[in-house]
């Protein structure tokens, strides 16, 4: 009897990939995950366009416009959404711009940064517009699971895959909690 | 022993003395209630309410609550551990716990607690106050992002140090921790890290310079045994990764 497999798609919104690199840190235990699941859209794939999805995994809160956009599609497309990390949970490091006024950041950076040359704060059209304030992504859309940590360890990760793949509960052992 | 005087938490018989909370009863007897407000040392301040618990049907503060006999309560249910929770989380989004950036996470008791209730993540709305730092003083950095105004270090200074220098100040959302000095720095009061006060802080509110991050992440205080066997920050001394002085 062969299980269903299922389509999931990941992203990294306002995050440091961090939490995408503890995923690859399931080491040997990627190729069973390979036997029950096909990536979409993901960095580990490259795949641009989101399909419809049986779950998606968010690391990183959101910060500009095209995190929204992001996040909401990932919302429409995908059964089961889940929060990994800090950042998508609270906002962590990046939300820690919250305490200054958005000018004040970006004068910090690009008017008033030591050694730079010819300084501007940059405007192209294709450099997504930043939000007033980074936000948690249950802020915007509705979030299914909840995977604390920064980064949540390989082990976290397999234990709430796992569960999830065969339709328990989610339970996580005492040392795979934490929020840092 | 029958004539003992007792009440029932969670099915299991807690004798006690006269004049004891129900806090107090459940901790002579082993029986962990969780806490952050409540330090054994000084007068409850039930304030924080994490230590509800349900006293013949209703629920009240197990810290403030003198305990009596025939009392049936319950504390390790999940409607409590549900309220809790909820509070823990109002707690995270009413400050800025940035626990990734912070030196006591892995040795803090507001995280601690939150992992024993079973919280997962904040819930709520984020406030992301805007609140200072104060590193005037030369031993002792305060960041009131961290403080969830339980008062330990108001209680401490001034009821064991004999000092003047915290309080809390306006009401509701407005209440906020200060220092008594014209300027509001610690650095211009007699504080001193020999303080009672700079050992009773739950969260990273109060930090004692020059020894951050010196216990290693997967040492610390918390992080492989929970908070009701290893008990408060405040109890364990500095070299277990607590607060209190060796």
């Amino acid at each position: 009897m062969t299980e269903p497999r299922l389509k999931v798609a990941t992203c990294s919104l306002a995050g440091c990939f961090g939490c995408h690199m503890s995923l690859l840190d399931l080491d040997e235990r990627l190729f069973d995950l390979a036997e029950r699941v096909d990536l979409d859209r993901s960095p580990l794939t490259d795949v641009k366009e989101l399909g419809e999805c049986d779950v998606g995994i968010i690391e990183g809160g959101v910060c500009n416009v095209e995190n929204v956009h992001t996040l909401m599609e990932f919302r429409a497309r995908c059964k089961v959404l889940i929060a990994m990390g800090a950042c998508a949970l609270n906002g962590g490091i990046p939300a820690m711009r919250n305490q200054f006024v958005l000018k004040d950041c970006l004068e910090e950076s690009y008017l008033r940064g030591i050694g730079l040359v010819n300084p501007q704060i940059p405007n192209d059209p294709e450099i997504p517009l930043l939000l007033n304030r980074v936000h948690p992504i249950h802020e915007v859309v509705k979030i299914d699971y909840f995977l604390p940590g920064c980064p949540p360890s390989a082990d976290t990760i397999w234990t709430f895959v796992s569960q999830l793949l065969s339709g328990q509960p989610i339970t996580l052992p005492y040392t795979q909690i934490h929020y840092d | 022993m029958s004539e003992e005087q007792h009440f029932i938490l969670d099915g299991r018989r807690i004798p006690f003395e006269d004049g004891q909370t129900i806090m107090e009863a459940a901790r002579a007897a082993g029986v962990y209630i969780p806490h952050l407000c409540f330090n054994p040392e000084f007068a409850p301040h039930g304030s924080c309410r994490v230590c509800l618990v349900k006293v013949n049907g209703r629920v009240q503060a197990s810290c403030t609550l003198p305990a009596a006999a025939g009392q049936t309560v319950l504390s390790d249910i999940e409607e409590l551990r549900e309220i809790r929770r909820g509070i823990l989380q109002m707690l995270f989004v009413e400050g800025n716990h940035v626990c990734p950036a912070c030196e006591k996470s892995g040795a803090c008791q507001l995280q601690a607690v939150a992992y024993y209730v079973g919280m997962l993540a904040p819930h709520y709305t984020h406030f992301y106050p805007r609140r200072p730092v104060d590193a005037s003083h030369p031993d002792v950095l305060i960041d009131f992002n961290r403080c969830i105004l339980c008062e330990l270090c108001v209680r401490a200074s001034r009821d064991v140090d004999g000092k003047n220098v915290f309080a809390v100040q306006g009401r509701g959302i407005s209440a906020h921790l200060v220092i008594n000095t014209p300027a509001g720095k610690l650095g211009a009061t007699d504080f001193s890290v020999e303080d009672k006060a700079a050992q009773v802080c739950p969260t990273g509110a109060i930090l004692i310079k020059h020894q951050g991050y010196g216990i290693p992440i997967g040492q610390r205080l918390y992080d492989r045994k929970p908070i009701n066997v290893v008990g408060d920050v405040a109890q364990a001394s500095e070299s277990q990764g607590g607060r209190r002085h060796d």
